[in-house]
């Protein structure tokens, strides 16, 4: 299959269209990105369009955005990537700017404070729910258990900045595979 | 310079939350407990609206709590904050690391960054529960809930709408 070239402002369009109906995180927008730039316009094959989520994924920061370079990049440079990625950020930025302002100015009805009460709980479950993937894939050996029992109490007791302990526990396992011999 | 600041902590946000729009949910604790931005309820708050609004959460939440730190260009400094990181990391990536999953420095580094995001998130998962569990009604409301998600794996869209009808009927 050949491939289409794409100008920027095509790239900027088909990303807002992708941001516009993407809800939920970076992997609900997986089969959008894939109808509308491989199978609509034939912009980027599904294997390489999988080698970027796979490298978006397991690469620091949001993975929609992570996605939007990676594609931008590879159709017109680094002027594609920001193409891509304003394009991606423009349907969130003008509905959450609307929505905000319409919550500033109602707040405080009642009928909305009742509303948030019950989306919080709806929240906990959520959440509760989302987290339990990254429990099979973040703790894997007796290393990480230990890593995560003192992240945990860091934050939750110390509330010591969650960048430093981020970083902190990246140098920690870099240690450890040196030390175990999985790096050499 | 409050824009200044803004652009900066979410930039911080953008360079080291691992795993998607949860992983910032943290980062937004830090900065309620550092700032007096937004508090914790907002965040829980910006959450349930991220999930039902059109966007990738991560972005959603940048702006949502952007806007409520210092308006419309308080949202355009942490959008652009968040949207920075990914633009040089990502490609620098890319580029040269060919085959980076064969990059043992890489993957390794990743491997303990994405155990503390999970250690964070667990964190952050506790005080959402503890702060809406104030009642019997809401554990009761909340153990229903828990139970489909799990059973069903509807999108989230569909119980964040359920919850906020049941909302209008009943005072939690």
């Amino acid at each position: 299959m050949t491939e289409n070239e794409i100008s920027l402002a095509g790239l900027f369009a088909a990303f807002i269209k992708i941001g516009a109906m993407t809800f939920g995180g970076g992997i609900a927008m997986l089969p959008i990105i894939e109808r509308e730039l491989t199978q609509k316009k034939h912009l980027i094959s599904i294997k390489e369009l999988m080698d970027f989520y796979s490298i978006a994924q397991a690469t620091p920061g949001v993975i929609a955005l992570n996605v939007a370079t990676l594609v931008g990049y590879k159709k017109r440079g680094f002027k594609g990537a920001l193409a891509a990625t304003l394009g991606l950020v423009l349907p969130s930025f003008v509905v959450i700017v609307l929505i905000a302002a319409f919550l500033n100015a109602f707040m405080g009805a009642d009928i909305i404070a009742r509303i948030f009460a019950a989306l919080r709980i709806c929240v906990a479950a959520l959440v509760i729910n989302a987290v339990i993937p990254f429990f099979k894939r973040g703790i894997k050996n007796t290393f990480t258990l230990l890593l995560f029992i003192l992240t945990f109490c860091a934050f939750y007791f110390f509330k010591i900045s969650p960048a430093f302990i981020v970083a902190f526990c990246a140098m920690a396992y870099i240690l450890f595979a040196l030390r175990k011999g999985e790096i050499k | 310079m409050i824009y200044f600041l803004l652009y900066w902590e979410f930039l911080k946000i953008g360079l080291f939350a691992v795993g998607g729009g949860l992983a910032t949910i943290p980062f937004l604790y830090q900065l309620s407990y550092k700032t007096a931005w937004f508090n914790a309820a907002d965040i829980v708050n910006m959450f349930a609206i991220s999930e039902v609004t059109p966007g990738p959460i991560g972005i959603n939440m940048a702006t949502f709590a952007g806007y409520h730190a210092a308006g419309v260009l308080g949202s355009l400094a942490a959008t652009a904050g968040i949207i920075t990181p990914p633009l040089f990391t990502v490609i620098l990536i890319a580029k040269f690391i060919n085959r980076f999953n064969d990059n043992k420095y890489f993957a390794s580094a990743f491997k303990g960054m994405f155990c503390a995001v999970c250690a964070l998130i667990s964190v952050s998962v506790l005080q959402i529960a503890v702060s809406a569990l104030i009642n019997i009604k809401a554990v009761i409301f909340f153990c229903i809930l828990l139970f489909a998600v799990r059973r069903f794996k509807a999108h989230p869209f569909l119980y964040i709408c359920l919850s906020a009808m049941i909302g209008c009927f009943i005072k939690f």
